[in-house]
């Protein structure tokens, strides 16, 4: 008899295992990020930049509004509202960004915004940095009561994503907002698209 | 008038005030409120599913089953800030759109031979053919029970629909029904 079993539930229970969740994965991948690739050696100089800023709070933006995203959608019948519209905000934000460096940039200058001289490494190390956030996001939301696994799935990809853009962004040397608005984007999109693929399956209960 | 088929905003309100204050007392470890409460959610769930899934009642009553399953395993994912009837809602729906997707895979699986013989079996004629028997064989009796018949067994309408549209009492309807149903199994032992 289920009735049986009524142990008070603590309030928060589910929000508290979303962090729990999100901080061990940070964690993990600012461990890995540590010392698979080293923080930039002039990080200290790179903080009195602009650029650097922006690095690290557009990938910080996207994955605040993945948070709310996952958090609502961890709970069975509410409703997620702005929160999708809040992770694409960032992206634009930084595309509008890019596009203006691009035109004002001199023509034969452009090529080097917007290869740099790693994108090769960015999109993968993003991906990598971002896995710890995004397997621990979705243990989680396993033990949580998604409705819609397939949108909490995508959510818990740009949590993870922009989590781990934010990490890759202390060893990253790129400084350009095409570099930006090209690879970062695309490294954050990858853990968005496995997520909201196999959200549907990994997420039942 | 137009008949009020949805339940009224003030009773749906007070179910909602009701469950939602026995759930948040069972939450806090009230084991007498929560059985109340699980007790109040079937009778709720059954009326919910039954209405959607018509034609399946074991279906039914499993899912509620497994739905009261579900909301106890999570119910740590209720805010008490939110209306009760929207979580309950989005778990009772996900569960049933769960159930429809396993019947829909379960289903393709069958062998289709047995439905090709069953198509065959009972033709669209043959039913008809029994209507057109039906008929015939109403329209021998004489008004006062072939009326009852057709509307109280034929068309579903009640005892008083039916006393109504005819002119006639609610015991003559029965009485009606009764002995044309009596007259009409005779004529149809007859025929054969």
């Amino acid at each position: 008899m289920l009735a049986a079993e009524v142990a008070p539930v603590p309030r928060r229970a589910a929000t508290h295992r979303l962090m729990l969740a999100l901080m061990v994965g940070v964690l993990l991948s600012a461990t890995v990020m540590a010392i698979a690739f080293r923080v930039r050696r002039d990080l200290l100089e790179a903080m009195l930049l602009p650029m650097f800023w922006v690095k690290l709070v557009f990938p910080l933006a996207v994955a605040a509004a993945g948070f709310v995203a996952v958090q609502r959608l961890a709970r069975p019948g509410v409703r997620v509202a702005g929160a999708f519209p809040a992770i694409l905000a960032p992206v634009l934000a930084v595309w509008v960004l890019a596009t203006i460096a691009w035109l004002a940039a001199p023509v034969d200058a452009r090529a080097a915004m917007l290869w740099g001289q790693t994108w090769k490494a960015c999109v993968i190390s993003i991906f990598v940095l971002a896995l710890p956030v995004f397997v621990g996001a979705m243990c989680a939301l396993k033990s949580l009561a998604p409705t819609r696994p397939r949108l909490a799935g995508a959510a818990a990809g740009a949590l993870a994503g922009g989590a781990g853009a934010a990490v890759y962004a202390l060893h990253c040397p790129e400084l350009t907002a095409p570099f930006l608005a090209v690879w970062y984007v695309i490294g954050m999109a990858l853990p968005v698209v496995i997520g909201a693929s196999i959200g549907p399956r990994l997420l039942r209960w | 008038m137009p008949r009020i088929t949805t339940v009224s905003p003030s009773r749906l309100s007070d179910a909602e005030a009701a469950l939602r204050g026995l759930f948040l007392q069972g939450l806090a470890g009230d084991a007498a409120a929560y059985h109340a409460f699980l007790r109040q959610l079937s009778s709720h769930l059954r009326a919910f599913l039954g209405k959607r899934l018509f034609g399946w009642p074991d279906e039914v009553e499993d899912l509620v089953q497994e739905c009261l399953l579900a909301m106890h395993n999570q119910r740590h994912t209720y805010q008490p800030d939110q209306p009760l009837t929207a979580w309950v809602h989005a778990i009772a729906r996900y569960k049933m759109i769960d159930l429809l997707r396993a019947k829909a895979s379960r289903e393709t699986l069958h062998d289709p031979l047995d439905d090709d013989l069953a198509v065959f079996a009972d033709s669209a004629i043959e039913a008809s053919d029994a209507r057109r028997d039906l008929s015939g064989l109403l329209d021998t009796l004489p008004d006062r029970q072939r009326l009852p018949i057709v509307h109280v067994k034929l068309e579903g309408l009640s005892v008083a629909e039916t006393a109504q549209r005819t002119g006639m009492s609610e015991s003559a309807v029965k009485v009606g029904i009764h002995r044309g149903l009596k007259a009409l199994a005779l004529r149809m032992r007859d025929n054969k």
